[in-house]
C-alpha cells in the first residue's frame, strides 16, 4: 500500500511546525507498518499530551489521544483486554518521562507487548519551549532563562533497568535505520523502546542557537555513532545508536493466559468438589434400600 | 441448593453484583477500605475468562479500565478518597469521551489521608464535581447488601445506556459490614448490553453523532471501523476541533445526556413515609440509623419517615420537593457536613424547614443522634 | 543493484511547509524551495532516486515516483551518511 493509505488525509498538513521531527518519526513508522504489511484494523495508536500526541489523529488507526503521560496506561488496559491487537505508543519526551515516568517504569517492568516510541525532542513544544527531564543541564529554555541545571535520564538505560525486553535509540536524521528499528520494536512480543531524537527547531533550537531544522538534523547525525562503531570507540561522548537489547522474556498477556487457564481449572475443580460432597451427603443420608 | 445465598461484606455484593452484570475487566491499586473489591476479582474474574490487573496508582487503574472499554468490554475499578482523588482527571476522560465505566468509591475520613479505616460520606461533591469542568455524572449508593449489588448492577446498565462514567459511592461501613446477599437468578435483573453499531465496514461511521435518542452507538477497537478518541472537544469522528459550534453542541450533549434523564436515573426508597410530618432524608449507611429511628418512633405512633437515596447524581430534585411537600421538617441525615443538605435545601419548598442531623468524627451516626436534633425541631427537648 | 529510474516528483504544495530539509539533505541538489517556500525539483535529471526526501519529509509531501516498485532495500545507502 501506499504511504498515504495509512493516514487521514483530510486532516493534513499536519499540525506540527516547519521542520518538525515528529513527522520525520510519523513517516518512518508508516512505512515500518508498511513494510510489515500489518492490518490496519489490528493497530490500536495510544499517545498522551503535546506535539507528540497529535500523531494519533493523523494515523488511520484505532486512535487513542488520553491524557498527559497517561499513554501507556490506557494502552495497558487495550491490550490486556484485547491481546491480538498491536499497540504502538508515542510519547513525547516530558510525556513518557515526567508525567509518565512512573507509567513507563512499570509497563517495562510488566513487559507487555507493546511499541513505546519517545519521540526526544528535549523541550515541551506546546506549551512554548519550557525544559524537559530529557533538556540536560547547561540549555535554554523558557523556564530556564539562566540554563538548566537539571540532570537528564538517559533513556535506554533507564529502559533496560526497568526491564524493557527491546531497547533501541535512532534519530529522525538516520531515518532508514529508525524504519528498520522500528519494525524490529513492533515485531518484538514484549515491551519495546524506540527512542528517537527528535528536533524542535521552534523552540529548542531555537533558545539554544542549534539553527534549523536541517541544522538540527546535521547535529543528531554528528553527535551520534552506531552501536559497535569505530566512530563511538574513539568517541565515547557520541550518544550511541541502535539495539540495545532484545531478548526473549515472558510477555505479560501470555502470563495472564496461563492465570486463566489455571484459575478455570481451579474453579472446576471447586466444582466438582462440590458437586463430589453433596453426593458424599446424599449417600450418606439416603441409604440405599 | 442454596449457594446463591451468602453472607458477606458490602465489598463482596459489589463484586457479585459486577459480575452478575458481566464485568470483564477490573484494574485497581491497594486502597482502605475497597481493597476487598480488588482481592476478590483477582480472583473470581480470571475463572471467567476475565481480565484483573493491578496497576502502578490509582491513575493509572482508570486509564486502564478507559482502553478497556474501548475494545468493548465491561469494566470497573474500585478505591476510596486519596484515590478517588488521583481518579478524577482520567474520570473527567471517560465524561469528554463517553466511555462506559464503573467507579466504586467507598468512601473513609477526608480530606487527605484522613482515616482510612473508618466511615464518611465526605465524597458527594467530590463525585459531582472532582474532576474539572462542566460535565454531568451518574453517583449511586446503597445501605444495605442486597441493594449494594441491585445498584452496581444498575452502575453498569446506565453506564452502557449513556456512554459515560457510573460513579458508586458507597462507604467503609456498609464495604466492610457482612450481611445476607441472594443473588438473584440469571435473567431475574435485565442488563443492558453495549450498544454497538450498525454501519456497515467501508461506510462512513460517526462515533461521536448521536442517534435520536441520544445514544452513541459504539465500534469496538479492533473491529472494522477506526476512528479517534480524544479528551479534546472533538466533532462527530472524533477528531479535535475548537469549532465553537461544535464545543458547545459537545458540552451540552454531554450534559443533556444524563441531566434530562434524571427521572430514569432516579433511583430511591420509601420507609414508613405515607403521611410523614418529619421527613429523613438519608443514603448508604446512615440510612440504616435513619430508618432504626423511623421504625421505633412509627412504632410509638409518631409520623416520622425515610426517604432512602440511591441515586444521588444527576440529583432527584423533583422527586425530593414532591415528596418533602407536606412535611413539617426534613431532616438531612449524613455523615459529612451537610453536602446533600445543600441540595435538598435548593430544592424543597421552604429551606427553613430543612436540618442537618450528622456525624463528621468517622463515626457511624446512631439513632439516638437523629433523635435528639428530631426533639430539639419538635421544641420538645433533648 | 538496478538503480531506480526517476519518473517524476510528486510534490503536495499543500502540505509542504517549506522547512527545507529535503533540499539541504539532498545528495545531487535536485531541490529548491521556490518564491511561495514551496519545495521544486529544479534539476529533476540529476535525481538519483534515493528517496531520502520523501523519507524525512516531516509533511508526507514529497513522492518519489520511479518506475520500478519502491524497494526500501535498494535505496542507495551510501546517500545517507552515517
Amino acid at each position: 500500500m501506499a504511504i498515504k493509505d495509512y493516514i487521514r488525509q483530510r486532516y493534513f498538513p499536519q499540525m506540527w511546525c516547519p521542520g518538525c521531527g515528529h513527522g520525520i518519526i510519523l513517516n518512518a513508522l508508516l512505512r515500518a507498518v508498511d513494510e510489515m504489511g500489518l492490518d490496519k484494523n489490528n493497530i490500536v495508536m495510544t499517545s498522551g499530551i503535546g506535539c507528540s500526541a497529535r500523531i494519533s489523529g493523523y494515523v488511520d488507526f484505532h486512535s487513542l489521544h488520553t491524557l498527559h503521560g497517561r499513554a501507556l496506561a490506557f494502552a495497558t488496559g487495550v491490550k490486556l483486554s484485547k491481546p491480538e491487537l498491536t499497540l504502538l505508543v508515542p510519547m513525547g519526551d516530558g510525556d513518557a518521562l515526567a508525567i509518565g515516568g512512573n507509567h513507563f517504569i512499570h509497563a517495562a517492568r510488566r513487559n507487555i507487548d507493546m511499541t513505546a516510541i519517545v519521540m526526544n525532542n528535549r523541550i515541551y513544544g506546546m506549551t512554548g519551549g519550557q525544559y524537559s527531564p530529557l533538556s540536560g543541564p547547561g540549555k535554554k529554555a523558557t523556564t530556564a532563562p539562566y540554563t538548566t541545571i537539571d540532570n537528564d535520564f538517559d533513556v535506554v538505560k533507564l529502559s533496560i533497568a526497568a526491564g524493557a525486553s527491546f531497547v533501541a535509540r535512532s534519530t529522525a536524521y538516520h531515518v532508514l535505520e529508525c524504519i528498520d528499528i522500528l519494525k524490529k520494536a513492533i515485531e518484538h512480543k514484549g515491551f519495546s523502546v524506540v527512542e528517537i531524537l527528535s528536533q524542535c527547531p521552534t523552540h529548542y533550537g531555537r533558545k539554544n542557537k542549534e539553527g534549523d531544522a536541517s541544522q538540527m538534523l546535521e547535529f543528531q547525525k554528528n553527535t551520534t555513532a552506531k552501536l559497535g562503531s569505530k566512530a563511538l570507540e574513539q568517541d565515547p561522548t557520541l550518544i550511541p545508536r541502535g539495539v540495545f537489547v532484545d531478548i526473549d522474556a515472558p510477555e505479560y498477556c501470555q502470563e495472564y493466559d496461563r492465570i486463566v487457564e489455571r484459575a478455570m481449572k481451579g474453579s472446576q475443580n471447586q466444582i466438582h468438589k462440590f458437586d463430589k460432597t453433596l453426593r458424599d451427603e446424599a449417600n450418606q443420608t439416603c441409604p440405599k434400600p | 441448593m442454596t449457594d446463591n445465598i451468602k453472607f458477606v461484606q458490602g465489598n463482596e455484593a459489589c463484586v457479585e453484583g459486577a459480575l452478575y452484570a458481566g464485568i470483564d475487566f477490573y484494574a485497581g491499586y491497594p486502597i482502605t477500605p475497597s481493597t476487598e473489591v480488588a482481592e476478590l476479582l483477582s480472583k473470581r474474574l480470571p475463572e471467567k475468562g476475565g481480565k484483573f490487573i493491578q496497576m502502578e496508582d490509582e491513575i493509572a487503574s482508570m486509564c486502564a479500565i478507559i482502553g478497556a472499554s474501548l475494545t468493548g468490554h465491561k469494566v470497573m475499578t474500585a478505591t476510596s478518597g486519596p484515590g478517588f482523588s488521583l481518579k478524577q482527571e482520567a474520570l473527567g476522560y471517560a465524561c469528554m469521551a463517553e466511555i462506559p465505566c464503573v467507579i466504586v468509591n467507598v468512601q473513609r475520613g477526608g480530606p487527605s489521608t484522613g482515616n482510612p479505616t473508618h466511615v464518611s460520606q465526605g465524597d458527594i461533591n467530590q463525585a459531582r464535581w472532582g474532576t474539572h469542568g462542566d460535565h454531568a455524572i451518574i453517583a449511586l449508593t446503597a445501605s444495605n447488601h442486597q441493594d449494594v449489588f441491585e445498584v452496581t448492577v444498575d452502575a453498569f446498565n446506565l453506564a452502557e445506556t449513556y456512554r459515560t462514567p457510573v460513579i458508586l459511592l458507597f462507604d467503609e461501613v456498609v464495604g466492610h459490614m457482612r450481611e445476607k446477599l441472594v443473588i438473584p437468578e440469571k435473567g431475574e435483573i435485565p442488563l443492558v448490553d453495549r450498544l454497538r453499531t450498525s454501519v456497515r465496514k467501508g461506510v462512513d461511521y460517526h462515533p461521536y453523532l448521536p442517534r435520536e435518542d441520544g445514544r452513541l452507538p459504539m465500534s469496538d477497537f479492533g473491529g472494522e471501523h477506526r476512528y479517534n478518541v480524544t479528551g479534546l472537544f472533538h466533532d462527530m469522528w472524533g477528531f479535535p476541533s475548537n469549532n465553537h459550534q461544535v464545543v458547545r453542541e459537545l458540552l451540552h450533549h454531554l450534559v443533556d445526556k444524563i441531566e434530562n434523564n434524571v427521572h430514569s436515573i432516579t433511583r430511591y426508597k420509601e420507609h414508613y413515609l405515607e403521611g410523614a410530618e418529619y421527613i429523613l432524608i438519608s443514603y448508604g449507611s446512615s440510612a440504616r440509623s435513619a430508618i432504626h429511628m423511623a421504625k421505633n418512633r412509627r412504632e410509638r405512633g409518631e409520623k416520622v419517615g425515610v426517604l432512602e437515596l440511591q441515586s444521588i447524581w444527576p440529583f432527584p430534585e423533583a422527586m425530593v420537593r414532591e415528596k418533602c411537600a407536606g412535611a413539617k421538617a426534613v431532616i438531612v441525615v449524613e455523615m459529612n457536613m451537610g453536602q446533600v443538605m445543600k441540595e435538598v435545601k435548593a430544592c424543597v419548598d421552604d429551606s427553613s424547614k430543612v436540618f442537618l442531623a450528622n456525624r463528621i468524627d468517622n463515626k457511624l451516626i446512631t439513632p439516638t443522634n437523629i433523635k435528639t436534633l428530631l426533639r430539639m425541631i419538635q421544641g420538645r427537648g433533648v | 543493484m538496478a538503480r531506480l529510474k526517476l519518473k517524476e516528483h510528486v510534490i503536495n504544495r499543500d502540505w509542504c511547509k517549506g522547512c527545507g530539509i529535503c533540499v539541504h539533505f539532498c545528495p545531487k541538489k535536485v531541490l529548491e524551495l521556490d518564491s511561495q517556500e514551496k519545495v521544486v525539483a529544479v534539476r529533476p535529471e540529476d535525481c538519483i532516486c534515493c528517496k531520502l526526501c520523501e523519507l524525512r519529509c516531516p509533511d508526507l509531501a514529497i513522492e518519489v515516483v520511479t518506475t520500478q516498485t519502491n524497494q526500501a532495500a535498494e535505496t542507495d545507502q551510501a546517500a545517507q551518511d552515517e
